[in-house]
């Protein structure tokens, strides 16, 4: 194996590709080649780093340099002065505020990952997602062959559940349900097929994290439903993913390719009377189709609907047979828990939470990207020591967590520790971790509404309330919106909500409300200043803003009026102008324009 | 593939190849690599240090360059930090030297005295 004596690792997830990271690593690749280095210096792609914000990213060992924002024209300098002369080039590397006083030479360094504890990111961003030499080298497919030789028979696969169980693992798709004993319920039944699936249809508005993993580190999922398999006597593995995760795909199919090469996925694997194998499954972007049932239906070659339950998938899943199925990021924690042991595991987070989370941020924030934290920590650390806190000063106003099943999280519970049982209480959910955060500009009854006009459109239509229930809740959303809320519509919001709550199917029913009903329970005089004041105090539902001009601020320059679409304003020059409300259409080019900040939507 | 042994042979044969990632406790050699150690021939000793690395698949060694360090009559210079020792600086390296200081020095602790800029200095006249 070669030894080079530099490394330039560069992120091909998702978000750094679409800001252009495969060319970053051609021009790399030229550039070495040119300067004489290609025997010296190896240029890798690597999975997410979770700075998204920041891509795309280039990092350089063995000094740890992270290069942040990179651009084409950023690259022969790299080259030249840090991989030629050795110099690092300081002006491209990250730096955590926007005045470039302090330099963070070192990832582990930044304030971004100082409280940051990767164990289902662990790999994403230090290995080759496309080499499965990688892998191995940190770890891989040692807790499959510790699962094959040390936990032989029964007793054995009995003891992987026991530690999974005592680890306290909990699903990381959403509802939480304590892993070892989703594995011992489908163990449990006799039956010579079993399947082992892997949900990675991750389809919350804003949620990247299983992408990232699948990007960065896909064999750490495959080994993971191997071990899975051999604990529950199955022989066939099914990764249900979207096609809409193009780079993910590719990479899976890569990485099942490699396994089977290796011997670590077909007959008889690392010399045992065990044999696996996995196949993809790609859906199409269904909403629906993360909800278990209608998944397994998809997978089926059904129409993705979901089914009543019990029977549970463990008994009666996949074509009929017993069916293990968890989430891409559960998977990710399962080969680490066997290496380390279940008590390193417990040993992080909070009582009924173990472990770690992966959260997408979003929204309103500095760094946007992938944090993954211990169990515990609050809002607060997550949004602004690791977050970097809202943009421009402004003032943090909610969180969503959980995506369209979820809640919203006011300022008053900044400081609750995030975990399961917490979030519940407090009206939201985990979900699968995504979490958008909103300032002072974002209108609550328009955010339940943009949830809302999600699942009305990702509903199945099979059963009535959700079809029907969640299209009324969305008008009256809408009514309010366009100022014609009447008194009794928060009332009707309510009762609709508890009912389809009670009576939906599935989880994208019953969780349908949920945003409504979080809304309404942290910010009601908002829906009511929109219901009684026909006024959105945001300033975000447009019909019923008011532009006016505030006489004592204009100047009677007149740009406003030349650039008034409408003709709504009028005016002598040197005189204070005036907007025609009648005409205006809302536009907001007039403040815009404005020098003065004469111009007010209220 | 079929063992645990292969599996195994596989983690060690990569780890050396990617441990630059990891943290890094062992030796560091670093060669001066500003203009005037370029002119003065640092590029064919960082290829020379490189191969005897390679050669001896030497797993927790990393070989870094730096800028000048303000001696430039003495370039090529090469320090080696080694954990818990005092820095060792050869100077007027060239590659024919490399393959003896990484036995007797990297491999074995024992510092090359007639390479070091306090022989060179105290010998020159």
């Amino acid at each position: 194996m070669k030894f080079y004596r530099s490394q330039v690792l560069v992120c091909a997830g998702t978000g750094c590709t679409s800001s252009g990271s495969a060319d970053i690593i051609r021009i790399f690749k030229e550039e070495i080649e040119k300067v004489g280095l290609s025997e010296e210096v190896n240029v890798i792609h690597t999975g997410c780093f979770g700075l998204c914000e920041n891509g795309p990213v280039v990092i350089v060992y063995p000094e740890g340099a992270f290069y942040s924002h990179i651009k084409l024209t950023d690259v022969p300098r790299i080259v030249t002065e840090h991989l030629l002369k050795g110099r690092i080039v300081t002006d491209l590397v990250y730096s955590s505020d926007s005045a470039h006083k302090s330099k963070s030479m070192a990832l582990e360094d930044i304030e971004f990952y100082k409280k940051q504890k990767r164990v289902a990111l662990r790999n994403c961003g230090a290995i080759d997602p496309e080499n499965i030499e990688e892998y191995i080298a940190f770890d891989g497919y040692k807790a499959l062959a510790k699962c094959l030789t040390e936990y032989t028979g029964e007793e054995g696969r009995d003891k992987i559940i026991d530690i999974m169980l005592q680890s306290g693992l909990r699903g990381r798709g959403g509802a939480g349900f304590p892993t070892g004993l989703k594995w011992k319920f489908a163990k449990a039944p006799v039956s010579d097929i079993k399947y082992v699936c892997c949900n990675a249809d991750e389809g919350d508005p804003g949620a990247f994290m299983d992408r990232s993993v699948l990007e960065g580190d896909p064999h750490a999922v495959l080994e993971a439903m191997t071990i899975a398999g051999y604990v529950i006597g199955a022989q066939q593995g099914y990764i249900y993913v979207r096609a809409e995760y193009p780079i993910a795909v590719h990479r899976l199919r890569i990485a099942i390719n490699q396994a089977r090469e290796y011997g670590l996925l077909g007959n008889n694997i690392l010399g045992t009377d065990f044999s696996f194998d996995i196949d993809l499954r790609l859906g199409s972007g269904a909403f629906v189709c993360g909800e278990e049932t209608a998944l397994l239906a998809s997978i089926e070659g059904k129409r993705g609907e979901p089914n009543p339950r019990p029977p549970f998938p463990a008994v009666k899943g996949l074509f009929g047979k017993p069916t293990l199925l968890n989430n891409v990021e559960t998977y990710a924690n399962v080969c680490q828990i066997i290496l380390n042991g279940p008590e390193w595991f417990a040993s992080m987070g909070t009582e009924k939470s173990k472990g770690t989370k992966v959260f997408a941020l979003g929204g309103k924030i500095q760094n946007t990207g992938l944090v993954e934290v211990p169990m515990g920590t609050t809002l607060r650390e997550v949004i602004y020591e690791i977050g970097g806190g809202i943009p421009n000063g402004k003032k943090f106003k909610a969180a969503q967590t959980g995506g369209p099943s979820g809640g919203c999280i006011p300022a008053q519970h900044l400081d609750v520790p995030i975990d399961f049982d917490n979030l519940s209480a407090i009206g939201s959910m985990m979900g699968s971790g995504g979490l958008i955060v909103m300032d002072e500009d974002n209108c609550m009854v328009n955010i339940a509404k943009f949830f809302l006009e999600f699942t009305c459109d990702e509903s199945c239509g099979k059963c009535p309330p959700c079809r029907i229930g969640t299209r009324r809740m969305l008008e009256i959303l809408e009514k309010i919106c366009d100022g014609k809320g009447e008194p009794g519509d928060i009332e009707k919001l309510e009762e609709l909500a508890i009912n389809i709550k009670n009576s939906a199917l599935c989880g994208l029913g019953q969780t349908a409300p949920n945003p409504v009903l979080s809304t309404l329970r942290y910010f009601r005089d908002e829906y009511e200043a929109h219901i009684y004041e026909h006024r959105c105090p945001a300033g975000v539902c447009s019909s019923m803003l008011r532009y006016t001009i505030d006489p004592e601020k204009c100047k009677g320059c007149s740009l406003c009026a030349k650039n008034c679409p409408a003709g709504a304003i009028s005016g002598e020059i040197k005189k204070p102008f005036v907007i025609d409300t009648e005409k205006c259409v809302k536009c907001g080019a007039c403040i815009e324009k404005c020098k003065f900040g004469a111009i007010s939507r209220k | 593939m079929k063992s645990l042994q292969e599996l195994e042979a596989i983690r060690k044969r990569t780890l050396e190849k990617i441990n630059l990632r990891k943290e890094h406790n062992g030796t560091r050699i670093v060669v001066g690599m500003a203009t005037c150690g370029i002119a003065a021939g640092a590029r064919p000793v960082l290829s020379a240090f490189v191969d005897e690395v390679t050669k001896r698949s030497l797993s927790d060694v990393v070989v870094a360059q730096t800028g000048c360090i303000g001696i430039c009559r003495l370039e090529p210079i090469v320090e080696v930090y080694k954990p818990d020792q005092e820095k060792v600086t050869y100077v007027k390296v060239s590659p024919d030297m490399v393959a003896r200081i990484v036995a007797e020095h990297i491999v074995n602790g024992k510092v090359v005295d007639e390479y070091t800029i306090g022989y060179y200095e105290t010998h020159q006249n």
